[in-house]
């Protein structure tokens, strides 16, 4: 696989660190090289968060990521504006079409526009949206399974099995929209 | 052996010195390192230790001294302007033998300066900023299972040499998260029969102090505080020499931006050029001598710090004029990425 280089941002109180995290867990229990590293600027709820995720099969260097993205999870509008230029040519990126609402437009990216928010509210818990988001990482990455997913969120909230069943939820509607 | 665990390079040292037997940590909040305490609050009253938010810095560390001088194993942490309120405290530590751990998880300065990663404290910590003649081992790691490794030995080495130790990390190492196994062994046991800690048992009582009136003295303490620290220079310098035969250059970093370093080297390697890390464990003892016998296909030694260049120093002691010692870094907690660092490496070198 080599190395893969993941940014997920956007609001925060979105969940976006969250997301690195659980994708890092998940990188862990395959026995795989991973790092994560968060901004950590002076941030408040409603500022702008972000993390980088390396994933790799080789001792990890730098956990820094400022060029040739591998992945973008872009939950809201600053965050395109602020990371599409550094995706590298063949990247995924995720769009949070829910509050995006500027045409996402990367000739050489592949853009995958999920109306996460929506979807997450239909779905019965708005703070679910970065879950939904996951559903693009689960159909379009192939990173990691339903089950190792389902497993990592269960290592995350232990003993509260309804958190899991609440993201779970989310991540399945998410997938049936993808679909 | 324990399976590996996700987690924050602060939060990581702070298992590792429970699992080294700290019983008593004191801080006051300064990012980043905020964590530390965060996690200490909660964590160390559980393993039956003690967690006291002091009123400053300078509280803290004299409550570090305190508990020291009572026989039990302490830590602190705190960032750049918080460490340089604790000099004073580090200094009194020192003149009364007292072992402890203080973390230093630095920020740019001078002044408050900023929150992002730097390295401009390796002055304020390989020398100091308290009074009088002294040094302490200063531990740099570069992985957050390095970072966890050193502060439990930190421990130990303080204990077996009755000084104070620090760990000097910077933000990044402390934000960021990277598999790590906690640390499994069994910590060191050492009979502190110097200890202010209760003569219940008849014996007769310690004092523990740093004041010392007459020279004769003074000076003998101090001498044999110097033959310790020949013992710890003999013992206990680390170094992560990665240089072979064949490498050109010789690229001297530590801790996290070693990591950006090494990224260099694979981009000068897919060029022709033959690059090679040394990195610093120990910041002191300096591993002087790894720089004294360096390969000969070595022409160019090139030091890279986040500061203005203050490892670059001792990198020249080392050296001792036998090459070319040049310097590149970038301050104020900005980061230099791989590309740059090959770029200026190849300037120098005229490639």
């Amino acid at each position: 696989m080599g190395t893969t280089k993941i940014i997920f941002s956007g609001f925060g109180g979105q969940g976006v660190l969250t997301l690195g995290q659980v994708v890092a867990d998940i990188a862990l229990n395959q026995g795989k090289e991973v790092t994560w590293m968060p901004s950590y600027g002076a941030e408040m709820r409603g500022g702008t968060a972000n993390c980088s995720v390396i994933i790799s099969d080789k001792v990890i260097g730098s956990p820094i990521i400022l060029s040739n993205i591998d992945i973008l999870c872009a939950m809201n509008q600053p965050s395109v504006d602020k990371f599409l230029d550094k995706t590298r040519a063949g990247a995924k990126v995720f769009i949070n079409s829910s509050i995006v609402t500027d045409t996402v437009v990367k000739d050489d990216a592949e853009i995958i526009a999920i109306d996460a928010t929506n979807i997450a509210v239909k779905a019965g818990n708005a703070r679910t949206a970065n879950m939904v988001m996951m559903a693009g990482f689960l159909a379009q990455t192939g990173l990691f399974t339903i089950d190792e997913l389902e497993a990592a969120l269960s290592r995350r909230f232990k003993g509260k099995a309804e958190l899991v069943e609440v993201n779970m939820k989310a991540i399945k509607e998410g997938l049936q929209a993808l679909a | 052996m324990m399976s590996k665990v996700l987690m924050k390079g602060n939060e990581a040292i702070c298992d590792a010195a429970i699992r080294a037997g700290c019983k008593a940590f004191f801080g006051y909040p300064i990012t980043p390192q905020n964590e530390v305490p965060e996690y200490m609050t909660k964590k160390l009253p559980e393993a039956g230790g003690v967690f006291v938010q002091a009123e400053s810095e300078t509280s803290a560390i004299n409550m570090v001294y305190g508990a020291a001088a009572a026989g039990i194993r302490v830590m602190t942490s705190s960032s750049s302007p918080g460490i340089a309120l604790k000099q004073e405290g580090i200094s009194y530590l020192v003149g009364a033998d007292l072992p402890c751990v203080i973390v230093s998880v630095s920020r740019a300065g001078p002044g408050l300066g900023g929150i992002l990663p730097a390295q401009s404290d390796y002055f304020q910590a390989t020398r100091g900023g308290g009074n009088g003649d002294y040094y302490l081992p200063v531990y740099a790691p570069f992985s957050i299972q390095e970072a966890m490794d050193l502060v439990f030995k930190a421990f130990d080495v303080a204990d077996e040499y009755r000084t104070p130790v620090m760990v000097l990390f910077d933000g990044m190492l402390g934000q960021m998260m990277e598999p790590c196994t906690p640390v499994d062994k069994k910590p060191g046991n050492f009979d502190k029969k110097w200890a202010a800690n209760g003569n219940s048992d008849g014996r007769a009582p310690n004092a523990v102090s740093s004041l010392s009136l007459k020279g004769e003295v003074l000076e003998q303490m101090n001498l044999r505080r110097f033959k310790t620290y020949d013992d710890i220079k003999a013992k206990e310098t680390m170094v992560d020499n990665r240089v072979t035969d064949g490498d050109e250059v010789a690229i001297v970093a530590y801790g996290t931006p070693a990591r950006i370093v090494l990224n260099a080297i694979e981009i000068l390697k897919e060029q022709g050029i033959k690059a090679g890390l040394v990195r610093p464990i120990t910041l002191w003892p300096f591993p002087y001598a790894d720089f004294a016998n360096l390969p000969a296909s070595v022409k160019n030694v090139v030091v890279c710090e986040l500061s203005m260049g203050q490892m670059v120093e001792d990198v020249r002691l080392g050296v001792n004029g036998k090459l070319p010692v040049h310097f590149y870094g970038r301050t104020g907690g900005m980061i230099f990425e791989p590309e740059e660092i090959a770029e200026q490496i190849k300037k120098i070198i005229g490639k």
